[in-house]
């Protein structure tokens, strides 16, 4: 079974297909494999090399790894909720109800997208607090380190915007509240929250503004920065490993 | 020429002050863009910024005098105001709380105005018990309609001391 597996491989490889696809060959060799990597458009930025200690468990626990893991389960459950889900009252809390007693598995998508949310959240900080503590802020890591404070802010803005969406007394109060602490700034104060709630009070306006943020702008920016910020790890010279890890 | 070749210095001095062309439309491009820039964000912000709004009209008739007892806090809910009613007259109170914007009650047990946000207390005339409100809830101007209606306008905040005589 083995064997005949390999064989069919091996004659798949020869194929016109396969080689206008993967152009370096199999890769048997430590140069085929690197190649391999740098030619890959979803691996090109992860390290050829890694050293050992880094992909131990206490080099980071894992914590990066799961925000971004985090992010695409958000996505994708986000994706699923916006099929039956309307900004526009009141829709929105009923489309909210519907996905918890009407759609079949919606309480399961439901929740996964909340309390994803909220673990995301809870992870973001702690990925943030080991990176301080490990002095992972440090040359040459300080740009990289402005980028995750850049992705601190995304991910609230994130949260913030969704707590919204379900437009119950919780979400509405907490955005009256939330806004009305921007109109105590000086001067603009009042300006930006007429923008941003698209009126003097929360509304169908705001519900709709804080759902294109939350579905479009901020996602993109979120997309944008995960890219640079899992490029700049690799170009820093990958995780900050202290001395101490080398004993284990 | 000879004027060249008696003083090459100046003359390179003015050949360096000479914008070149590329110079030039490199500059002009720039700013142009510049300014479609601050253009595009102005734009933008007005955008952003609505210009109807279906929001409550801020002047509003609040119905006859007598529809309010002496001595009585009434809430509108659809306003958010209060109609308190003495001896001395009416005055329109604010319900929206001065600290972050939630809707305060009207507590007659014990004749206080509190928040239920985050336990903000003011008296019936919005002045403020205890916090976290830094201010004092705002007066509205209200006024008699000629055919002797309450009418409050929401825009003009007036003095705490102004009442209405009726």
């Amino acid at each position: 079974m083995g064997a005949s597996f390999n064989t069919a491989l091996e004659s798949l490889r020869t194929t016109r297909v396969w080689k206008s696809i993967f152009r370096r060959g199999p890769a048997i060799t430590n140069r085929t494999r690197s190649l391999a990597v740098f030619g890959n458009l979803f691996l090109h930025w992860l390290p050829v090399k890694v050293r050992e200690k880094s992909l131990r468990v206490q080099a980071a626990y894992y914590l990066g790894s799961l925000s971004l893991l985090l992010f695409i389960i958000l996505v994708v459950t986000g994706v699923l909720l916006m099929f039956y889900y309307h900004p526009t009252t009141p829709k929105a809390y009923n489309d909210m109800k519907d996905l918890r007693f009407v759609v079949s598995n919606g309480v399961f998508v439901r929740n996964m997208h909340r309390v994803g949310a909220h673990l995301m959240v809870l992870l973001v900080f702690w990925h943030m607090f080991h990176v301080f503590y490990r002095g992972g802020y440090k040359p040459p890591h300080e740009f990289n380190w402005v980028v995750g404070i850049i992705l601190l802010l995304l991910t609230l803005s994130l949260s913030y915007t969704g707590y919204l969406l379900p437009w119950d007394q919780l979400a509405f109060w907490a955005v009256t509240v939330g806004t009305n602490i921007i109109s105590a700034a000086p001067v603009i104060g009042n300006e930006v929250r007429f923008v941003a709630l698209g009126g003097h009070i929360v509304s169908e306006n705001t519900l709709l503004r804080f759902y294109v943020l939350h579905v479009v702008i901020l996602p993109l920016l979120a997309f944008l920065f995960i890219g640079v910020h899992l490029w700049r790890v690799q170009k820093d010279g990958g995780l900050t490993v202290g001395s101490k890890d080398d004993d284990g | 020429m000879s004027d060249d070749k008696a003083n090459p210095a100046q003359a390179n001095a003015e050949a360096k002050r000479e914008v070149s062309r590329r110079d030039f439309l490199n500059e002009i491009t720039l700013g142009a863009l510049g300014v479609a820039g601050l253009g595009g964000v102005a734009l933008t912000y007005q955008f952003f910024s609505p210009n109807v709004l279906f929001e409550l009209p801020t002047t509003f008739r609040a119905g006859n005098p007598d529809l309010y007892p002496v001595n009585s806090v009434t809430f509108l809910q659809d306003q958010q105001i209060y109609i308190v009613r003495t001896a001395a007259g009416f005055y329109a109170v604010s319900a929206v709380c001065t600290h972050l914007g939630c809707i305060t009650q009207w507590k007659p047990e014990a004749n206080m105005i509190a928040c239920p946000c985050h336990g903000s207390k003011f008296q019936p005339n919005g002045k403020k018990i205890e916090g976290p409100a830094a201010r004092p809830q705002p007066h509205y101007a209200i006024n008699l309609t000629a055919d002797g209606e309450l009418e409050v306008d929401k825009l003009q905040i007036i003095k705490a001391d102004q009442v209405l005589k009726v």
